[in-house]
This record gives structure tokens, sequence and C-alpha cells, in this order.
């Protein structure tokens, strides 16, 4: 199947949605929704028969900054069944980067959203777990970015907050020392 | 430390003793980084073979290890990891910084990474290099080892 093929096949599944296709130099399809289509585009392109894109293989983003709209974020899905490969942008504004999740469509995407969040600071509306993946966890600012200051000097931290609270070590040990009695 | 002739004994004296059975028994913690992780096992293996310096049994735990080898490049979220595997050494204990990276942060000089491991924890011996040979290690244990035999007990 190619390109227009699959973008016409698309269409017929999702009326009344905006898809632009876009000219990629690997020939591979590449289109870009709006961004409060996300979800109902992306449940549609796994679940329909017709498509069946049942794995996310990808989920990144791109800072094209100064320009606007900032960020996009890029989906490269696949379809096992008809052998499709699809890559799927959104485009995102600077000071509204947030998109909707699709780690409920796809659980894959849990960790690889934390990344882009964490990297790049765009928000997914309604994750389940939106913590930072590579960073430490109180680390300021958003490193890929391009506005980052990149050569940062800082102190690096050399110890770790204690996971319990001082009630429940004191607990801990004294649990520990009948147990050895 | 002198030999007695008619009977088979050496006399010496305590600290000289301790001094050498420190630093002819050295046991690294086995704390690979990065690619010079690759050299540091070169040099534990049979081409190089530190055991000819009493240092090639490479621990699995901290509590029976005298000496860490900072193998390659620290990243800030394995900061507060290198420093408490540093605090389970039981004493005496060393650091070797090996090669640029661990040294001065090397070519990465950004955001992700520390500049230099001795903002972490103490280091007795840099071994420059990117990555050093294993030559160049063992240089830099023997240097720890010369260290070690001018340490005073208390």
């Amino acid at each position: 199947m190619d390109s227009d093929a699959l973008v016409r096949l698309m269409q017929e599944a999702l009326p009344g949605v905006q898809l632009e296709s876009a000219p990629s130099r690997d020939l591979q399809t590449t289109v870009f929704v709006q961004r409060d289509d996300l979800p109902a585009v992306m449940r549609a392109l796994r679940d329909r028969p017709e498509l069946r894109f049942s794995v996310l293989a990808e989920l990144t983003a791109v800072d094209f900054w100064p320009r606007e709209p900032r960020f996009e974020v890029i989906y490269l899905l696949i379809s096992i069944e008809h052998r499709l490969r699809l890559r799927l942008k959104v485009r995102l504004a600077g000071n509204d980067a947030s998109v909707a999740t699709v780690s409920g469509i796809w659980p894959s995407a849990n960790w690889l959203e934390r990344e882009v969040w964490d990297l790049f600071g765009i928000v997914f509306d309604g994750h389940p777990d939106p913590r930072r993946l590579l960073m430490p966890e109180d680390w300021e600012g958003f490193p890929l970015r391009k506005d980052y200051p990149v050569q940062i000097r800082m102190k690096p931290q050399v110890s770790q907050p204690m996971q319990v609270s001082e009630e429940e070590f004191r607990a801990n040990l004294e649990k520990d020392r009948l147990a050895r009695k | 430390m002198g030999l007695e002739a008619d009977i088979p004994v050496l006399t010496t004296s305590v600290e000289k003793m301790v001094q050498w059975a420190r630093r002819s028994s050295i046991w690294p913690v086995t704390f690979g980084l990065a690619c010079c992780a690759i050299e540091m096992m070169a040099m534990s293996c049979g081409r190089y073979d530190i055991a000819r310096f009493g240092a090639e049994v490479f621990r699995g735990s901290p509590r029976q290890s005298d000496l860490m080898i900072v193998a390659g490049r620290l990243s800030r979220k394995m900061a507060p990891a290198l420093r408490r595997i540093y605090d389970q050494m039981p004493e005496p204990k060393w650091v070797i910084s090996m090669g640029a990276c661990a040294s001065i942060g090397g070519v990465f000089d950004n955001y992700a990474l520390v500049q230099g491991v001795d903002q972490v924890v103490p280091v007795d011996v840099y071994v420059p290099g990117c990555p050093p040979r294993p030559e160049s290690l063992i240089y830099g244990i023997v240097q720890l080892q010369r260290k070690i035999a001018l340490q005073k007990l208390a």
C-alpha cells in the first residue's frame, strides 16, 4: 500500500478529522493531526480492522525553537497485520505544550511519555505516572530544549533522601532487634 | 627488615608489615561505568594480568573491597549510588579515577555528567587517557601501592 492509499484509508475511517499528509525524505507515510483529535485518531488506528496499528514503536519529540509552533511530538506506529508503518506528528505551541496521553491505548507509551516530559517538558494530560525518567527527580529545567544551558555547572547530589519516614525506620530497627532475640 | 643469620626469622616493624600486607592484596570492587571498564577487564585478564601485583580479585560486594576503580563517566543520577558504594567499603579504602571522564568530565562538558568524581569521593590516583591502556592502569595501581607503602599507622 502506498502513502496516498493509507492516508485515504485513514480519512475514510475518520471522517471529519483533519489529516495533513506531509512529504518525507524516507518515503514513510507522514501525517500531521490536530492536537485535540489525537485520542480519537489513535484509538481508531489501533482498533479499526483495516488499520490495526497494534505497536507503538517509538514516541519522541523535536524542539524547533524559536519557530512557533515550537514542538512536534512524533509517534511511530506499526501494523503487523497489514505490514504498514506510519509516522504521526502533532504540533504543539511553546506556551501550551501539552497533549493527551496515549498510554491507555499502548502501554508502551508510559515510559516514552515520561522520557519526553523529562527532557522536553511536554505535559501528557492524563498520564498515570508523570515522573521524570532519566534526570534526578529534583532536577530543574528540561535539558533537550534548544534554549537550555547545556554546559551547566552544579554541585552533584551525593546522597538520596530516605525512602521511609523516621518513625518507620525506627520501627523497622526495633522489629529487627526483636527478631534477633 | 632484617634476615637473622642463625635462626629462620625476619624482624620488622608492625607498621611495615601492615603496609606490606595492604599493598600486596588490593582487591578492587567490580564497578565499571563505561568503556573504561573494558580496559579494566582486560587488565585483570591473562594478557596483562594484575594478579602479578596482587590486585586480581574483583569483588562483587563493596564490603570485601579495598579499592574502587571509577572506570568511566559518572552521570549525576549515578553519583548518589557511587557515594553509597564507597561508604559501604570498609576502611582502609582507596579510589582510582580512571580516564578523562572520571577525572575531569572528558569530552562530556554538559549537564548530565559530574565534572570529576573528586566532587563525590576522595581520589588517590588519577589515571589519564581515553580510555587508558591496561598498562596505564597497572601503572596507576603501582603508584597506589607506593602511596600505601608510605601511609603511617595512625
